[in-house]
């Protein structure tokens, strides 16, 4: 393999560019109407600018720019793979540049154009905009070909990077044409009918190795806990332990003390320090977190999760008490009264931690007279992090440089609008007239998290006469997440909070008066999308109560899913074929099965979890997991089974162990010895079957994590008949639920 | 006073105070960032080295401790990523943000040494001091199977 991830980065102002560029939308338009733009672009990349995306050397490396962050989900070889494919590149030549920081070109168009990986949304965004450019630079190549040849266009092919005249038998390959193309001022049209088939798909489809993974088996891939920089210094920033509070005092002569301490800094929102070592800069973050008053500033002060989830679980059981709609269909209110049977139910759901490996951290550099800026950082979104140091300095976005990394994963946590960890480096390194890379401890990390909220949801279920479920009601009570998470973002979707929500409803299935209502709460708390989102929660909800529908009716939950989805050919093919490689009917000693099903953003899956319970002590055990999913056309398949062993895993330590508590506004756990995340030996055996059809593909990166909260506690049910409604299973929750 | 010791087979020295531990030097000092900081508490297996030969948490040593003793790093594990669980990391896709296979392939790096063979139980003892929060497991069970095999 040739390819190579380029770790160096554009070095070219940005500013520049981004003036020529103008304020053009997601289009190949602006790669030719925008040539000299793009010719600047590809200056660094090497060789001749096709187009923003694609420049193409004369010894034949094509240049791809990345427009997806990197945590592990693929998206930095799949997002180039697809423009590849359609320009029908030869794929041991290409290399993968980050894109740099310019919305207008490289923005995601699922989140309103603002470079921002999350949602599992990258390859079905950009699939089809990426295939079109892919297309348009193949076809200036064949159109150069076919002058170069004096041949017509009509009688040109191609093969892996080769334009091929199978009548004369010539050949030019992408290099060469490179060398002479003209390239057109406006960008040939491709029809969508003009794109490949599936069936000369040469790379979607197919697995590639990952374009990063060689650097990351010999220790040489950069994260930006790596970066080093001439005359750097190491900061720590202890943040209030409460949003919205602001350091008083705290033991300054002290801090100062320590060897190596350069200075300390006092910020908004908490106490900095800026050492020339590490070492220096954790001890003095120790004696600060040890002597640091705190305003009582702030909304969370004397908030208690325990209670805040009673308090939640009393509005969502209070009818009298309004939500706002959030999904609807059918009428709900007229057809509940009429129901010749009802069943409810109430479930509830604690805080929940991202825990990525990489502790947040970020470098930063300031100009001395403080009008410029460059970061590096591991960001989800390279336009948050740009925009936010911009705030803080009070300068123009254009005059901060963002070098966005490979994260040591994400989860979620790295991309709210205030970018937290990136301004932490940036006030620092202002402050300190030098560069600065500022490092949370895991224990800074855990204590400024940012958390799946704390959630309660109340069902109700109503059946016709002959027992069919046909209403269906969820009140969901949460902390808001995208209005502190992203402000803006909430704003602009018309004030809703699909983080919170996303899957409260029965997508999938067919049930035909259904209303979920959003009862919102604030308790101050620092809250985040977190893998698997409102999914999470929701569906925990919604496929117990479902099980619990299908025990109290005496039938097997196989049965009334398969009703459910009987209209849903997708859906159906998913749960017989997962019962069938878990055979569902099998009985085991000691071991139970439980079944899930998710329509998540158009990606379906089924889940069975295999499960054995150690009825002294509670604790659960997972043996083997059989998961069935439909991404549509899957782009990197091995990829996709990839993630969903990823997202199982995850949804495993939120369904057994991982939770976090706030006691007086503050978070109680610090570290992994309290805040349990699944180790080797408590994953079960995984069994993943992708189910391909030509649907367009849709997300992987995270939709197997809510299957499994559902799936265990369907078990666990099947085995003893008691019911868990509380998530995490925690031991004493188990044995609090059997007795 | 400065504290001297061999990582990778080359001399290295320190002049940090020598309770700091193994891991900011290796990092900072020595600009060996393969290992990395994950937990600080010996809790999540990201900083494993070797210490004369054996696996270490990087955290917990104190660059006192390591005075004449020899360090191995990700870096330092073969010259080319030639290390025959680097090859089977690689032939099993098995990373995924990446950040703790340094310390992954170190940790089994010592087990096969120990236990060439080992079964699958054996495996996952050994590796369950080590947190991968991408999940990716059951591919490290099947590299270190499959460098066991090839080696």
């Amino acid at each position: 393999m040739t390819q190579h991830v380029a770790t160096d980065r554009l070095n070219v102002s940005l500013t520049r560019r981004q003036i020529m560029i103008g304020a053009a939308g997601l289009s190949f338009a602006v790669a030719v109407n925008g040539r000299a733009a793009a010719a600047l672009l590809a200056a660094d990349a090497g060789g001749r600018a096709f187009s923003p995306w694609v420049s193409i050397a004369p010894d034949g490396t094509i240049t791809i720019m990345s427009a997806a962050t990197e945590m592990g989900q693929g998206s930095m070889t799949s997002l180039p793979l697809i423009l590849a494919e359609e320009l029908d590149a030869d794929w041991s030549k290409v290399r993968i540049v980050p894109a740099p920081v310019i919305d207008q070109i490289y923005g995601n168009p699922a989140f309103g154009g603002m470079i921002y990986t999350a949602g599992s949304n990258a390859v079905r965004a950009y699939f089809q905009p990426l295939r079109t450019f892919g297309a348009q630079v193949r076809r200036v190549l064949i159109d150069n070909a076919a002058k170069k040849l004096g041949v017509p266009v009509d009688e040109l092919t191609t093969e892996p990077s080769v334009v091929v005249h199978a009548k004369s038998g010539r050949r030019l390959g992408y290099g060469e044409i490179a060398s002479f193309a003209e390239i057109p001022d406006k960008a040939p049209e491709i029809k969508p009918e003009q794109l490949k088939k599936p069936s000369a798909f040469r790379l979607i489809g197919k697995d590639v190795t990952r374009v990063e993974l060689p650097g990351k088996v010999n220790g040489s891939a950069q994260y930006s806990i790596d970066v080093q920089l001439p005359g750097m210094l190491y900061g720590a920033v202890v943040r209030a332990p409460i949003e919205g509070s602001a350091p008083d005092t705290f033991g300054e002569a002290k801090v100062r003390a320590i060897a190596g301490v350069v200075k300390t800094v006092k910020l908004p929102y908490g106490i900095g320090v800026v050492a020339e070592t590490p070492w220096a800069a954790f001890a003095a973050r120790q004696v600060i977190v040890g002597s640091a008053a705190w305003t009582k500033s702030g909304k969370a002060w004397g908030f208690d999760s325990d209670k805040g989830l009673e308090a939640f679980a009393a509005t969502a059981r209070d009818l009298a008490k309004p939500g706002t709609d959030w999904f609807k269909v059918g009428d709900l209110r007229a057809e509940l009264p009429k129901a010749a049977d009802t069943m409810d139910a109430l479930y509830l759901c604690d805080y929940a931690y991202h825990a990525q490996m990489e502790p947040l951290n970020a470098v930063a550099s300031v100009s001395p007279a403080g009008d410029a800026a460059e970061v590096w950082c591991g960001t989800q979104g390279p336009t948050v992090a740009q925009e936010a140091p911009a705030k803080a300095l009070g300068i123009a976005r254009d005059k901060v440089k963002v070098n966005y990394t490979l994260m040591g994963g994400g989860f979620g946590r790295r991309g709210p609008r205030d970018s937290d960890f990136v301004v932490d480096a940036v006030l620092l390194a202002k402050d300190a007239g030098r560069p600065v890379k500022v490092m949370w401890t895991r224990e800074d990390d855990v204590h400024n998290g940012r958390f799946r909220p704390l959630s309660a949801h109340y069902l109700r279920a109503g059946f016709d006469p002959s027992g069919k479920l046909t209403v269906w009601h969820h009140r969901h009570v949460g902390d808001r997440v995208t209005p502190f998470f992203d402000p803006v973002r909430y704003e602009r979707s018309g004030r809703k909070d699909g983080i919170l929500m996303a899957g409260g409803d029965l997508a999938g299935y067919d049930v035909p008066h259904q209303l979920v209502e959003q009862l919102y709460e604030d308790t101050g708390v620092r809250t985040a999308p977190l893998r698997g989102i409102g999914f999470l929660a929701n569906k925990f909800a919604t496929e117990t109560f479902i099980d619990e529908i299908a025990r109290k009716q005496g039938i097997d939950p196989l049965k009334l899913r398969r009703d459910l989805l009987a209209k849903n050919p997708r859906g159906s093919r998913l749960i017989e074929r997962a019962a069938q490689m878990a055979d569902w009917g099998r009985r085991r000693e000691g071991r139970a099965l439980g079944l899930a099903y998710i329509d998540y953003s158009g990606t379906q899956l089924a889940g069975i979890a295999e499960i054995s319970l150690d009825r002294r002590s509670g604790e659960i055990r997972a043996h083997e997991f059989w998961c069935t999913i439909d991404c549509g056309l899957p782009v990197q398949p091995d990829n996709v089974v990839a993630q969903t062993e990823s997202s199982i895993v995850y949804g495993l330590g939120l369904a057994l162990s991982e939770r976090i508590t706030i006691k007086d506004g503050a978070v109680e756990q610090s570290n992994f010895y309290d805040y349990r995340v699944p180790r080797m030996n408590e994953v079960p055996r995984m069994h993943i079957e992708v189910i391909q059809t030509d649907n367009p593909p849709t997300g992987v990166g995270q939709m197997a994590a809510p299957l499994v909260a559902p799936a265990i506690g369907n078990a666990i049910a099947a085995m003893t008949g008691a019911r868990l409604r509380h998530s995490p299973f925690t031991p004493e929750r188990v044995k609090k639920a059997l007795a | 006073m400065a504290i001297n010791f061999t990582v990778n087979g080359k001399a290295a020295s320190t002049d940090a105070p020598p309770a700091t531990p193994l891991l900011w030097v290796i990092r900072e000092g020595l600009k060996l960032t393969g290992t990395k900081f994950g937990c600080g508490t010996g809790l999540c297996g990201a900083c494993t080295v070797h210490i004369d030969g054996r696996r270490a948490f990087s955290c917990q040593i104190q660059v006192s401790e390591i005075a004449g003793k020899s360090v191995t790093t990700i870096e330092g594990l073969s010259a080319d990523a030639s290390h025959p669980l680097q090859k089977a990391w690689l032939a099993e896709q098995v990373p995924q943000c990446g950040y703790c296979q340094s310390g992954q392939i170190m940790s089994a790096a010592d087990l096969l040494k120990q236990n060439p063979k080992p079964t699958r139980d054996q495996i996952v003892e050994h590796m369950s001091t080590n947190i991968c929060r991408c999940g990716t497991y059951q591919r490290i069970v099947r590299a270190v199977e499959r460098a066991a095999r090839e080696a």
